[in-house]
């Protein structure tokens, strides 16, 4: 299946929706107080009568839309094609969204195309692809939808048999009268099915998950799976346009830093350059708007490069030109000594370490990360008079549009953003300066443009993971039992990339690991020291919980070593007994922006995927000499998660990763084959993490350039084997994340097994050379 | 002005001679299904063939190429049913997929030469080639099948 990246193929493809004549929408939604308009909008959701839970989904930019003739339409040769809202960066959710589609609307699956939307979220609903939200706020949802069709087709049937609805049944792609025998074709019921009104999704009855034939199987290959394999898949990187431009971007290599002047000349004596021109750019702290410099216009990206390569260009560095990594983290430690802000107090832990038969102090570093998707950030803009038309790989297609619109001043009706293949995202490409890019460059020169980034740009200029040190004092009784636990985070925020002077993290950070730390101890105090930032942080695959899951698992191990314990017997008694975690003190305990009552801290589902990865993944097992095994387990993105490792460590320090086992409980899911390879990747870009992932500045600037100074796992150093064990939700167990939360307990699982094989604790990451001896 | 032959069809260019094989591919030949990861032949994703051998086109001058034959994955097999393309699909390799292309041109490179790869020489012959999805499991299972017949 191809992707579809015009616009005009899609409004084309609305035509055939089906369509509603007869009934009044806003008679339907006067029922539920919402005032008109013809879409079913958020509170809706909140509505539903038989939905066993609520979801954060209302919340979201312009919430949930639950409406079959946006999301299906079926052609008279008895095609289905379902719009696929969100995008695709490797989760599998361009299949998985239009799949739970599909089952409601008992659609065969080998007739079904995938369409993707362009970014419109008063059409679509929210289209942000990102926070592992897309199946926990749309099983629902999407359910709805393939009923609210299916129910329209069965009306239709009903009708031309002239027999009561209750006696037809839609079955794989027909409808069916049993007493008679007859039976029509989705195709052979699609024009008269449109002219059914929509029911009310309240009303709609759902497929007893029995009867599923798709979801929870994991059967179901992606669906451009063939189009991967055959190079015809579309990216951002793949449009092109008649008379497009290919452009670099020379940019300031200090954040927040400007063009001084610059010499055009030679780079305009390379064969196949065009232009030079200058691109603008916003004030630090800038969001998600261009860092502006000079953009080299060219026939082709190579000459574009080597054009880059000739300018002679002057920056001016700005208020973060001594940003230095090393001095950084000193800074970082002494105030993570130092008492901060408290975020988090149960009991009196300051009196309780002073009491502690023992204290056991952890200083962890974690230092920042940058994404480095395959496909580095690229994108092409069109602007035509006061219209912009944009092709480009990303996450968030309404923000996208949103932001085209702001920074061109022109209304968000006269910007089209169609939505590639993500050659990778975790967290970049929900940041769209690079379209930004493209769009002011081609409106300076009049012609379509694609901007490329290079892998240089792409490091040198990310939005990068946080730089963090996280200490946790943990205080022991005479028997050994943890009695005060406090732990201070020091990070700049994610925050500082939106306004000035934020010194704090946010509530989203504080709850991706410190303020809901699920331990049960009589005292904690969770504290979070001030830090600014001196370069773009954003969002990495996991964010936070990276840090504060290291910390926190890593400080399990080193209390089992203190204690002469099992790793998971410490772990199990930290967790102690089945029970919600009641986090009274927390002024904002933000839960991933879900309800409590659906997504409560439950410590019997943490504990159970402990149990289960040390069963299945035979926790305990002899290993051979120089062998050790870690285990750590974290819950996030409001998913339960627990891995173990086992390493080996020979006698030059060489370390290698003999096998993975990792629990997920993520609720009730739809494609547990893509949940596998989710935890699969995550094992990879876990390990990429702990040995070698490292980004830092030397006088304002990143040190890194390319994957020689800024490495990332390849095959022959991968896990020689990964297993991964989906815990079995129990019925009406909400979905929950899956594309972050298997990132953040691999590390310290990690050096908790290299202190089990070699008694050596690996308190800062990356690992890189400090097993060498 | 120089002429080299791309899946069986001649192309001429008559511009920079130094322009890498990999933007002369994507920009001016149009054929996109081979991928830019970093330019400096440490990622693979630009991964194409030339007379047998796998190739990075990143760092590959058009002049270099002068009269030798290119495949690149679009001409690999006309239906894309070549024996690992077809393993990599049943294994249900890729993820985001956008590096698989020079995964799997490696591949097909590596099994011209070693018909039978054992695991180690799997995992040598691959690892200039990065998945920051983080699929070499399967990757490696697919290149055993496609060896071992699909």
């Amino acid at each position: 299946m191809n992707i579809v990246t015009d616009p005009k193929t899609l409004h084309e493809f609305e035509k055939h929706s089906i369509k509603v004549e007869k009934i009044s929408r806003r008679g339907i939604l006067k029922g539920i107080g919402v005032a008109g308009g013809l879409v079913l909008a958020a509170p809706l959701m909140s509505r539903q009568a038989f939905a066993a839970y609520q979801t954060g989904a209302s919340k979201m930019p312009h919430g949930v839309v639950v409406d079959p003739r946006v999301f299906v339409a079926i052609a008279p040769d008895g095609i289905v094609t379902i719009v696929a809202h969100r995008s695709e960066m490797g989760t599998g959710v361009r299949t998985s969204l239009p799949l739970i589609v599909a089952e409601e609307l008992e659609a065969d699956w080998s007739r079904v195309k995938v369409r993707q939307a362009h970014g419109d979220e008063k059409t679509f609903g929210n289209q942000d692809t990102d926070g592992s939200r897309s199946t926990r706020h749309y099983l629902i949802p999407m359910r709805q939808i393939g009923a609210a069709a299916r129910t329209m087709l069965e009306e239709a049937a009903a009708k031309r048999w002239g027999v009561p609805v209750s006696e037809v049944k839609a079955q794989n792609h027909e409808v069916a009268h049993a007493a008679s025998g007859r039976r029509l074709g989705f195709g052979e019921l699609a024009n008269d099915a449109a002219k059914q009104p929509v029911p009310d999704i309240n009303g709609l009855k759902l497929k007893d998950p029995k009867d599923f034939r798709y979801l929870g199987k994991g059967q179901v290959s992606i669906v451009d799976l063939h189009d991967i394999t055959t190079g015809k898949a579309h990216y951002g990187i793949d449009t092109r346009l008649p008379g497009m431009k290919y452009a670099v971007i020379a940019r300031p290599p200090v954040t927040g830093g400007k063009l001084t002047s610059f010499d055009p000349a030679d780079a305009l004596k390379v064969s196949g350059v065009e232009k030079v021109v200058e691109v603008k750019g916003w004030p630090w702290p800038s969001k998600f708007q261009p860092l502006g410099g000079v953009a080299i216009i060219a026939r082709n990206t190579g000459a574009a490069i080597k054009g880059r390569e000739a300018l002679k260009v002057v920056w001016d560095g700005g208020a973060n030109a001594s940003y230095d990594s090393a001095a950084y983290r000193k800074q970082l430690e002494e105030a993570a000594r130092k008492p901060g802000l408290v975020v988090r107090k149960e009991g009196d832990a300051d009196a309780a370490l002073k009491s502690a038969d023992k204290v056991v102090i952890g200083e962890y570093y974690i230092p920042h990360l940058a994404h480095a998707s395959m496909e580095p950030p690229v994108a092409v803009a069109n602007v035509t008079g006061d219209k912009v038309e944009v092709w480009a790989p990303v996450q968030s297609p309404g923000g996208t549009r949103e932001d085209l619109a702001k920074t061109l001043g022109i209304p968000e009706d006269n910007v089209t953003v169609n939505v590639t293949l993500l050659g990778g995202g975790f967290g970049r490409k929900s940041k769209c300066d690079f379209v930004l890019e493209a769009a002011l460059l081609s409106k300076a020169i009049g012609a379509p443009v694609k901007v490329q980034w290079t892998r240089e740009d792409d490091l040198h200029h990310d939005f990068l993971h946080t730089v963090s040190v996280e200490r946790i004092e943990a205080g022991l009784d005479k028997s050994g039992k943890v009695v005060a636990w406090r732990h201070r985070s020091v990070a700049p925020s994610i925050a500082s990339t939106f306004a000035p002077n934020v010194l704090h993290q946010a509530p989203f950070e504080l709850g991706m690991g410190l303020i809901d730390m699920p331990f049960e101890i009589a005292n904690i105090q969770c504290e979070n020291p001030e830090a600014a930032a001196h370069t773009r942080i954003g969002w990495f695959r996991s964010v936070s919980n990276i840090p504060k899951a290291f910390a926190v698992q890593s400080m399990v191990g080193e209390l089992a070593a203190m204690t002469k314990r099992d790793q998971k017997e410490m772990l199990l008694e930290l967790i102690g007994s089945p029970r919600i975690v009641k986090l009274d003190s927390v002024k904002d305990p933000w839960n991933y922006g879900e309800p409590y009552d659906s997504y409560p801290i439950d410590t019997a589902r943490l504990r159970r995927v402990v149990e289960v990865v040390a069963d299945k993944g035979k926790w305990g097992r002899d290993v051979a000499k120089g062998h050790g095994l870690g285990i750590a387990a974290h819950r996030s993105f409001v998913s339960y998660v627990a891995t173990i490792v086992e390493v080996s460590v020979d006698d030059k320090g060489k370390l290698t990763v003999h096998q993975v086992d990792t629990a997920i409980d993520c609720g009730t899911y739809v494609n547990p084959e893509r949940i596998q390879s989710q935890i699969e990747g995550a094992a990879i870009m876990g390990l990429s993490l702990a040995k070698y992932g490292e980004i830092s500045f030397k006088n304002g600037a990143v040190e890194q350039g390319n994957f020689d100074s800024f490495p990332v796992i390849r095959m022959d150093e991968s896990p020689l084997v990964t297993h991964v064990h989906i815990v079995p939700p129990s019925a009406d167990t909400p979905p929950s994340g899956v594309g972050e939360p298997g990132v953040p307990p691999f590390a310290p699982a990690l050096v908790n097994a290299i202190f089990a094989a070699t008694g050596k604790r690996i308190r800062a990451l990356p690992i890189g050379q400090q097993l060498e001896t | 002005m120089i002429k080299v032959k791309i899946n069986g069809q001649e192309q001429v260019w008559d511009g920079d001679p130094n322009l890498s094989l990999l933007w002369f591919l994507r920009d001016e030949a149009g054929l996109t299904g081979t991928k830019f990861g970093c330019g400096e032949a440490l990622c693979g994703a630009c991964t194409v063939i030339v007379d047998k051998q796998a190739v990075r086109s990143c760092v590959t001058a058009i002049s270099d190429v002068a009269g030798r034959e290119v495949t690149t994955i679009e001409g690999l097999h006309p239906t894309g049913d070549h024996p690992v393309q077809k393993a990599w699909r049943q294994v249900n390799v890729p993820q985001c997929g956008y590096c698989q292309a020079g995964q799997i041109m490696q591949a097909v490179a590596l099994l011209t030469e070693n018909p039978k790869p054992t695991h180690d020489q799997i995992r040598e012959a691959m690892a200039g080639n990065i998945c920051r999805c983080g699929c070499y499991q399967r990757i490696e299972n697919a290149v055993h099948l496609a060896s071992t017949g699909v």
